[in-house]
């Protein structure tokens, strides 16, 4: 199957290695690959920040560069992202037929990693295996807003050897929220240590999710409070894909 | 303007003031999390429960959308059962109202149940200029006036006071000498209360629900002083906000099936009062002379804008005992009698956005608040609506604004993107720490990060992007099918 990729800006800038292991997973799954090289970022932080005429300028591009791409999907490796897209757009080309008519091609295909993977490819064993006890963060925008609920979690459960913990408050926003870890930070990092004593309480070796925004978030507030010595042994942040990558 | 109490501090000031109150920050996280766990469990048991909502969002909008009607018929109804109407488009006219009722009778002494109205236009305030006693009588309003304090939550307003607190209060301010149990201070508590009752002259009370096809009010109360309002004195002041509207008894019915189990995990109250008017001859209690005051206060200005939803709110604090937000910054970092989510989206709405002190960013969009909205509102898309017409109207922060343009030039233009990531890949890699490769808290000088790096490390750009590495994959990949192809 071809489809167009969407890796969001932070797998692009930070974290490459989520969008290697996505792309192994998808080859190995029979995918013909292509990524548009002209987008750049879903503009989420201008939305959420109330820059409605910026986020207009970053979402023509967007939706310009996957607009041209006629695969039958676009996969997403972060929600949050594809949220902003199909449903932060929308209002924002209201008044504008042309780009909504391109946007609604663009939404209709996106589709988010796992979602693609259960529900497009009907996969859910993806031959990996990951001999780790594993918790996952049910991020807002992918479980609440997309509707993300099972899939993942039917992909890990298929990962030989992964035990899974569920932590407490699985669902409970990490305090990313994009410029919102930025411009309130102190109620953030209240947020973020409180995601974190759930994280560290579940007992898990590693904590996996489909967004890594909130993963930056989680990993660099763990990682804070293990050289404070709040946290005693190390508890490893991984993208889904890359566990669905995993051959350990 | 008394919906706003607190706008000599931003929202961070507010903020970090709540969040370093342990007690108020613990005693706010142990609340919320006893009233949702509930919820959910009676939520669970109703298998039909998003019908329910569904029903009772339409419900509502039919009331906004017909609301002139729905006023209309509701005071006819009322007048017709007996009731004396007064209508105040504003709160200025709503306490001219009740000065002149209480001027008619000489009162003096008045005492209230709860009423959100009442705080909004400072009735309490008021009235005491003008000489008049008015004691709170439900109990956690009763906290909140003698210690001088705001409510910080909508349907438990002293949720950030434990027992030992009250008991201290009681101690200083009211003579209180009993232990920190709840029920040796509630008996302290009635003991005054029942003077009080006896000798007001005037009831002051809210409305959860006005019904308009009968010209009913009604009290939901877990405590009954409610209905203590409601009987003993004499004359009685009802205060109805237009948006508390619904069409009938059966519309009543399904917003009473959601509001208690929305507000605190309970199937009902132990008191639920319809009030339709004035004691009738023969009848043995209830008060001679009910006036309603129905209030606008800028209620109708959402008609036909895009937080007109917010009309539809029943008060519940469903969205505040979710969210995660609300759990760490407590009622107080708002700065507003109306906090949490419905807090921002109606605050804003009423007020305009000059001394919100950055509320509305109170909120990291993380939907919980809509997911548990009875009446569904889409709260975190009207706070991030707020957000846009702060922006449009110039109300955003001024320094910010050269920083999201440039977000925005870097963020549609793949060159530019392409340069600042060249640019920025080894001043960050310089700035963080070597093992970690994190930025930690010795970046903490720099504006745009240290809030960032006070808390948790910052991860720094990949030593290559991701599409670089996904153009030569696709070439070796290219290359590689197409010498396979020749071996075949």
């Amino acid at each position: 199957m071809k489809i167009a990729l969407f890796p969001g800006c932070m797998v692009d800038m930070i974290y490459p290695e989520t969008g290697i292991a996505a792309v192994n997973v998808l080859e190995r799954l029979g995918c013909e690959i292509s990524l548009p090289d002209k987008q750049v970022c879903c503009g989420q932080g201008l939305v959420n920040s109330g820059y409605a005429d910026g986020t207009r300028s970053v979402a023509k591009n967007t939706i310009k560069a996957y607009d041209a791409c006629k695969e039958d999907f676009i996969v997403s490796l972060t929600g949050s992202c594809m949220n902003a897209i199909v449903n932060d757009y929308p209002p924002l080309f209201e008044d504008d037929p042309v780009f909504s008519a391109k946007l609604r091609s663009v939404t209709s295909r996106f589709r988010e990693f796992t979602q693609f993977i259960v529900d497009e490819l009907g996969v859910t064993d993806v031959g990996a295996s990951f001999p780790h006890t594993v918790t996952f963060h049910k991020s807002c925008h992918s479980t609440r807003l997309l509707g993300i609920k099972e899939q993942p979690l039917k992909l890990l459960d298929n990962v030989a050897g992964l035990q899974y913990i569920e932590m407490e408050h699985a669902d409970r926003c990490c305090g990313f929220g994009g410029t919102f870890s930025f411009k309130e930070p102190e109620i953030s990092g209240e947020m973020v240590r409180e995601k974190c004593r759930t994280i560290i309480e579940s007992g898990a070796e590693v904590v996996t999710g489909v967004d890594s925004p909130c993963l930056m978030n989680i990993k660099g507030a763990l990682s804070r409070m293990r050289s404070t010595g709040e946290l005693d042994r190390d508890i490893r942040v991984m993208h889904i894909a890359r566990i669905l990558d995993a051959k350990e | 303007m008394a919906i706003l109490y607190n706008t000599d501090q931003n929202l961070r000031e507010r903020a970090s003031s709540c969040i370093e109150n342990d007690f108020k920050h613990n005693a706010i996280e142990t609340a919320q999390e006893t009233f949702y766990v509930k919820r959910g469990q009676l939520v669970e048991e109703m298998p039909d429960w998003e019908i329910i909502r569904d029903r009772a969002a339409a419900i509502r909008n039919d009331v906004t959308k017909n609301l002139d009607f729905y006023v209309k018929q509701f005071a006819e109804r009322a007048e017709a059962n007996g009731c004396i109407m007064h209508y105040a488009p504003d709160g200025e006219d709503a306490l001219w109202e009740i000065l002149g009722i209480f001027a008619d009778h000489g009162a003096a002494h008045a005492v209230k149940s709860k009423s959100m109205m009442s705080e909004e236009i400072g009735l309490n305030e008021v009235l005491e200029q003008a000489g008049v006693d008015i004691i709170e009588t439900d109990c956690a309003e009763n906290i909140l006036q003698t210690a001088g304090d705001k409510p910080s939550h909508i349907v438990v307003p002293a949720l950030h006071f434990d027992r030992e607190a009250i008991a201290e209060l009681y101690r200083k301010k009211r003579g209180y000498e009993g232990s920190s149990v709840p029920e040796e201070i509630t008996h302290f508590l009635r003991s005054i209360l029942r003077e009080e009752f006896l000798a007001a002259e005037v009831g002051v009370r809210g409305c959860n629900f006005a019904v308009a096809e009968t010209g009913s009010t009604t009290l939901v109360t877990n405590e009954g002083n409610g209905r203590m309002v409601d009987t003993y004195p004499k004359v009685q002041i009802i205060l109805v906000g237009i948006d508390r509207i619904v069409p009938d008894l059966e519309a009543l019915d399904t917003m009473m099936c959601l509001l208690p189990r929305s507000a605190v995990g309970a199937k009902m109250t132990a008191y639920f009062s319809v009030d339709s008017g004035p004691r009738k001859p023969g009848e043995v209690d209830g008060a001679e002379e009910v006036h309603i005051v129905i209030m606008d206060n800028g209620r109708h200005t959402l008609i036909n804008t895009e937080f007109e939803a917010m009309l539809r709110c029943c008060r519940c604090g469903a969205c505040l005992n979710i969210c995660p937000v609300y759990r760490h910054i407590t009622g107080h970092g708002y700065g507003s009698i109306y906090p949490g989510p419905m807090g921002i989206v109606l605050t804003a709405a009423l007020e305009g956005y000059d001394n919100l002190g950055g509320m509305p960013f109170a909120c990291s969009l993380c939907g919980a608040c809509a997911e548990h909205c009875p009446v569904e509102i889409p709260l975190h898309d009207l706070i991030r609506q707020h957000r846009i017409n702060m922006v449009e109207e110039h109300k955003n922060n001024p320094v910010e604004v050269p920083i999201f343009k440039g977000l925005e030039l870097m963020w549609s233009n793949r060159a530019v993107y392409g340069t600042a990531m060249a640019a920025g890949r080894p001043i960050m890699k310089a700035l963080a720490d070597g093992e970690k490769g994190a930025m930690d808290e010795s970046s903490a000088w720099i504006p745009i990060v240290k809030g960032w790096t006070s808390k948790r490390d910052f991860d720094v750009l990949a030593p290559e992007l991701f599409r670089t590495w996904f153009k030569k994959h696709k070439k070796e990949r290219n290359a590689g099918s197409e010498e396979g192809g020749q071996d075949r």
